[in-house]
This record gives structure tokens, sequence and C-alpha cells, in this order.
């Protein structure tokens, strides 16, 4: 065998790693060479393809306290050992057990740029804090399901020490990651839709490709008391930026907002600002950038008393074929600079 | 109604003296063509490119795609209310010539025009990367509005289309399709409805059933075979991964399964032409005024397409809701704006009765296509049509884009085999 083996190094608790219980929780990570533990099967199974170079252990108390600083340090440790793969747990039920090995194998991946992998019951809170970057490996509550679990582990991490890809998880068996990614298949879309119909109709199981996603519902502010002695802000996703679209906020699928002052200007002319919008026809918006940040309507009420004062920035994006993702990001990020700045409302107008 | 269509296989096409079919090349001539597209005074220029499968072109930014068909028995004219008379189509015999396409580019219009690439990591994406195209390129004049050009465009496609159909009249067809809606004996299959929502925003966003504009209409029957043989006709600029082009109303995908199936697994019984509109009224209009005329014709189950993305994913939800209302169950096709990682979820709207989804792909998944050898049109405007953004054109020519800005990539009407799946 001239072949290299792989490098694995493995994250493990106090507990697992046989260094003491509850009273040994707050141990700060440290390295022991070659496996341990459970790691000691993983070795069994890797055989001569893969080596258990290291194992990292911390105590679970530690960190879940210093969750930042202790991911940092087992970075530190893991990254001595020059490792081809990095592997954690299994966690099963264990809330701070399952945020450690989440929370490393986070670290690793972003900082080393290694394939990752750890394992967990489909209860673990740590689950849905990690599934989006890391492998997770279904496993059974407790530790009875140990031998289970070290024979899926590491299959995984044979795959990833010997550069294979990692195919979906119904085919891998992984806790789907809440990504959806595009391949080509079989059957036309219309040919899949009149199977599914047909078996819907049959009353027989079908299997969507879309679950239908849950909508986060933003409970509406209470309403402003007093109008006459309010800062009001205007926000739109309808792209209106000042001409030349200076921060190229992109016609769909916004990558951004931009914040641009309205200080002393009371109309929006074509000369000075347009729309960089790409969903629809632009002719009237450039017309009047008015009639989709109507700014010349809020300085009239300003210069009437109605509301108190028009703030003297404004939000701008793009709605078209932007993600929700991206949109809430860009949502938070523009309500914290008006909370800051003591805005007391926002009309945001979109197209 | 019975509709024959005579597929005349096109593996080639060439310019030549006479527009005519000769061994499956088309041959095009070249100024007839250009005469024709200038014949709308709005139009300052027009010029002539070909495009086959596998060569190293890029044609961008394209508006529409059309496939040349002719009229050789049976009442009506190709693309009735629009180009030829108004008269009912669905009947006779149309001959189409498959495998050659015709397609307009030129300036941008909006900003939703997209690209085609003939070979390389796009090809797969595209129908139109496996037709012979005929690209008409087109400039307007100075100063013209985007609404005009937008007509002025799409009408010069359309009459090129035909003319360059009519170079099938007396060519004999390689295969002969039948298409009827011979009644069903058995009345165990299950009773199928085609719901299909046409994209009616307005502002660039518009489609023409016989000629009227369908923000116009209300939903109403219509038999497949007329969507088949030319009725209905894109006008729109929405994204070019799912966009319904012309070419893909006649060879509606979503039809086409449902009377493959039609007498074997269900019993296929009529399209529902509705409208996506923009306000809340006229989406709860059209959505009850749909689901009524399902449960009329005595639906038991619907396929429901979709086309673009946000505003519209509020109508198929009500669709779906109503019709489930009525005891109907429905399958819906969508395409999904997940973003670019993917982690994103994907609909602007959802319901708990869109329980049986067609994904057909994320349309944010970012792919590279590799610099090509020949441009046919301008490949600058890659940085700002839907799906471009700042610097995803390489200096050598090569584009780093969302599969949003290839054309019809993520088709709803299910022409495609992409599929998004959870990972």
């Amino acid at each position: 065998m001239a072949e290299k083996k792989f490098r694995v190094v493995h994250y493990l608790n106090q507990f697992f790693a046989q260094i003491g219980g509850e009273e040994k929780a707050n141990i700060p990570p440290l390295i022991r060479e070659g496996a341990v533990g459970p790691g000691r099967v993983l070795q069994k199974i890797l055989g001569e393809e893969g080596e258990v170079v290291a194992t990292v252990v911390c105590g679970d108390g530690y960190f879940a306290e210093n969750i930042e600083a202790a991911a940092e340090r087992v970075v530190e440790l893991a990254s001595s050992y020059k490792p081809d793969v990095f592997v954690a747990g299994p966690a099963f039920n264990a809330g701070r057990y399952g945020v450690a090995c989440g929370g490393s194998c986070s670290a690793v991946s972003e900082k080393l740029g290694i394939p990752v992998v750890t394992a967990m019951y489909e209860e673990n809170p740590a689950l849905d804090l990690y599934r989006k970057e890391v492998y997770i490996i279904p496993t059974a509550d407790s530790a009875r399901g140990m031998r289970e679990a070290i024979l899926k582990m590491a299959t995984f991490v044979r795959k990833m020490g010997l550069g294979q890809e990692i195919g979906p998880p119904q085919e891998e068996g992984y806790f789907p990651r809440g990504l959806r990614v595009n391949q080509f298949v079989d059957r036309t879309g219309a040919e899949r839709a009149v199977d599914m119909l047909l078996l819907k109709l049959k009353g027989e199981p079908f299997q969507t490709e879309y679950p239908m996603p849950t909508f986060e519902r933003v409970p509406p502010s209470p309403a402003i008391r007093d109008l006459r002695s309010a800062t009001i802000a205007l926000v739109t996703s309808g792209g209106i930026v000042p001409s030349g679209n200076p921060d190229r906020i992109e016609a769909a699928s916004a990558s951004k907002f931009a914040e641009y002052s309205i200080a002393g200007v009371d109309d929006l002319t074509s000369d000075a600002y347009q729309t960089c919008h790409g969903g629809y026809d632009p002719v009237y918006a450039n017309e009047d950038p008015d009639r989709v940040l109507p700014l010349d309507a809020a300085r009239s009420l300003e210069k009437d008393g109605a509301i108190g004062k028009l703030y003297d920035l404004y939000y701008v994006t793009v709605g078209n074929a932007t993600s929700v993702a991206s949109a809430q990001k860009f949502g938070k990020a523009i309500a914290e600079k008006l909370k800051a700045a003591d805005v007391d409302g926002v009309i945001l107008t979109s197209t | 109604m019975r509709l024959e269509l005579g597929i005349i296989e096109i593996d080639d096409v060439q310019f030549g003296d006479e527009t005519r079919v000769e061994d499956g090349t088309l041959y095009v001539n070249r100024e007839e063509l250009i005469d024709l597209a200038l014949q709308d005074d709005r139009l300052a220029g027009a010029d002539v490119e070909l495009a086959r499968r596998g060569e190293e072109v890029r044609i961008i930014p394209v508006k529409d795609v059309i496939e040349p068909r002719v009229k050789v028995s049976g009442p009506g004219e190709i693309f009735p209310g629009v180009i030829g008379k108004v008269g009912t189509v669905g009947s006779g015999r149309t001959n189409v010539l498959r495998g050659a396409a015709l397609v307009t580019v030129g300036r941008i219009v909006g900003f939703q025009e997209g690209l085609i690439d003939m070979s390389g990591p796009g090809a797969p994406y595209s129908p139109f990367s496996r037709t012979n195209n005929v690209a008409l390129i087109l400039r307007p004049t100075d100063g013209l509005a985007p609404y005009a050009h937008e007509e002025a465009v799409r009408l010069a496609g359309l009459r090129a289309a035909v003319y360059l159909g009519k170079a099938g009249t007396d060519v004999a067809p390689d295969e002969v399709e039948v298409y009827e809606l011979s009644p069903v004996t058995d009345a165990a299959l299950p009773r199928v409805a085609y719901v299909h929502p046409l994209l009616a925003q307005g502002l660039l966003h518009d489609t023409y059933l016989y000629g009227v504009d369908a923000k116009k209409i209300l939903p109403t029957l219509i038999h497949p075979n007329e969507v088949m043989d030319g009725a209905i006709v894109s006008g729109n600029c929405v994204s070019a991964c799912d966009k319904h082009t012309t070419y893909h109303h006649v060879n509606n995908a979503a039809i086409q399964e449902l009377y493959r199936r039609h007498g074997k697994d269900l019993n296929f019984i009529g399209v529902i032409i509705t409208n996506l509109k923009v306000t809340l009224a006229d989406k709860e209009r059209a959505s009850d005024y749909a689901s009524n005329l399902a449960k009329l014709i005595g639906a038991e189950g619907a396929i429901v397409t979709n086309e673009g993305f946000g505003n519209p994913d509020t109508d198929l939800m009500m669709l779906c809701k109503k019709m489930k209302a009525y005891g109907i169950e429905t399958v819906l096709i969508t395409d999904e704006f997940a973003g670019r990682d993917g982690g994103s979820q994907s609909l602007a709207d959802a319901t708990p009765e869109a329980s049986a989804v067609v994904s057909v792909g994320n349309a944010n998944e970012v792919v590279t296509l590799s610099p090509m050898k020949r441009i046919i049109g301008d490949l600058k405007p890659a940085e700002v049509i839907a799906g471009g953004f700042a610097g995803c054109l390489a200096a050598d020519g090569g584009l780093n884009v969302e599969i949003q800005s290839i054309m019809g990539s993520t088709c709803q009407l299910g022409l495609g085999k992409l599929a998004a799946r959870g990972w």
C-alpha cells in the first residue's frame, strides 16, 4: 500500500474521552495523540485507509459557555495535526455536546476548509443551529446507539478522506441541510406532475418536490399616537436610485441595499433619479420617480404639519427575484439603522 | 377538433437564394427576411445570423423564440388575431419545422431578456441550444419607448417565423402527429383539467390570446389544440428562465403530457386559461373564476402551471386553495428562487393545500459559462439582464450568471428535466 493514509482528527467531550463526568465539564480544549474511546472503533473500521491522528477533548460546560473561544481553540489544536477530515461526536441527545460538535465542525470547516461531519439525535437542539453548514448524521437518542452511529460516521469519513463526492441526503442518510440544489433528472417536469397527480387522485403516497415553507409573520407595530411629532422615513424595494445607479444595485436578485440623502430635496426629478428595477417597464418610474418613492407627497405632509419630520435618508433595494433570505437580511439591517436614528415610522413602497 | 401536426425535421440551417426546405436543411434568404422586418418603421435596422446546435455561439440578449409553422389545410391562420386573421385554430393540418427556431435579438428592451449558448455548460439548460436558430437582430429607431420597442420586436419576430414556416408548405412531413380529444369510454379514469395562467401584469409583462391582451380576459375554457396551433403569443419580458416564449406555447409540455396519458391513465377534459395580474382584487376574481370553471366541467384533478415568479406565486396558491375547497386535487409546477446558496425559502407565498408541487429548479443557482467564439447580439448587457450582476462578465467573455438569465432554463410548463432537490 503506497497510498498515503488520510488523516482524521476526532472531537469528543470529557465524558466519552473518559476524563470524567459533570465535575470535569469545565475543562478547556486539549488534544490527545491518536484515537480515544469511540474513536478506536472508528479507527478499526477505517483500517489501512485512514488514521485518527489525534483527538480534541473539551468539557461540555466550557464549550457551551465560551462557544467562539472554544471553537477557535479546537481549530488551533486540530490544525497542528494537518487533518484531511474532522469528525465530532456522536452527541446523541446531549444538547451542550451537540452544540460543541456542531460548533467545532462549523469552525473547522470555515477556517481549515476541510470536510467535517458530526452525528446526533433528531431532537438535539443543536441540529437546527448547524445543519445548514455541517453534515449531521442521525443517531439514536442515547449511547446505546453508539455502534450504529460510528459505523455510519465511518462511511462518511472514508468518503470524505478519499475525496469522494457526498450525494443528496436521501441517498447518503444525513439530515437535509435545508439547501435547494439543482439537478437534471430522468423525467420532465410535466411527466413528474402528471405522475404525482395520478398518485394523489388514487390516494396513494407521493412525494412533493417542494414542501411548503412556513412564513415568518411580522406582527404590525402599534399605531403611532401622534404623527405630528413623528419622524417618518421612506424605504422602497422599487429600485429608485440617483441617476447612474452609483452603488450598482442589481436589476434582479439584489445582493445589497443602499442609503441616500434626500435632505433639501422636495421632488424626485427624472434628471437626478431613476429606477434600476428590472421587473417592470421603467418608463413611468423614470418619468417621475415620486411614483415609486413618494417624496413629493411626503414633503407636502411635512409642510402641512401632518407629520413631524421626514427622515433625511432613504433606503432602497430591488425586490425582483430577490430571495426571502436576502430580503430578511436587508430588512433587519435597515430597521436597525432607522431605530438607531429614532425614526418612528416608515412608508414602505413596493412595485 | 382534430389537429394534425406534420413534423418536418430540420437538422441544419443555411443561407440561400430562396427560402426553402431541402433534405432537412432550412435555407434562408437573408435579404427577404431583413426587408420583412423593416416593414415596421419603428425599426431602424435588422440583420440575420445563424446558430446551429453544438456551435461555439452565444446569442444575447434574446427576447422571444418562435417555431416556424404553416397552415396546410383546415380553418384559421398562424398566430390568429396577431399575424393571421381572427379565426379558430386547432384543426386541419399544420406543418412544423421541428428543430428550427426564429430567435429575436437586439438592444435590451427591459432587463429581462436572456441568453442561449449553443454549446458548453449552458447548453443543457435551454431547449433552444438544441434547435437550429435563425437569429433576427433588430435595432429600434432612436428614442422609441420600451413598450413600442417590445411590440415592434414581437411583431417582427412573428412575421419572420410565419415567413420561414411557409417553406414547409409543400414538404412531405417525416411524421404526422394527430391530436384529438376522443371520448373516453372508461368511466373510472380520473377527469383531469389543465389550468394555464398567462402572465398579464402589464409594463412589458403581457401575453395575447387570439390577439386579445390577456389582462382583459376573464378566465376561459379553450381546447388544447387551439393552444398547440398558435392561439397564444408571448409578449413579455419576465426573466428568461421562466417566461413562456411563443415556442413554449405551441409546444406546451403540460398539454402534450396530458394528451399522451389521455384515455390510458386519465381523461383530459380541457384547458382553462387564466391570467396573472397585479392587484389583489384581480387575483381573487381570476382564481375564483378559474376554479369555478374547473368545477363546472367536472374536474377531479388539475395540473396548474405558472409563469414568472414572486407576485404570481400568490395566484398559484389561490388557485390551489380554491380548487381544493371544491374537492379538486392539484399538482403545481413552479420554479424556485432560493438564493444563490439555495438556503432561502423559495416562494413568495405558500398555502398548506399545496401538498403536491413539482419544482423545475432554483433559478438563482449560479453557473459558469465558458467564453464563446462568436457572439450574436451584444455581450455587454449580460451584467444588467435579470440573473446577471456587476462583475459577472469576465475579460475573456466567460460569464458567471444565475441560470435565471438562460432562456427556458426553469420552464414552468414542465418542458425541461431540471429539478431542485432538498439537500
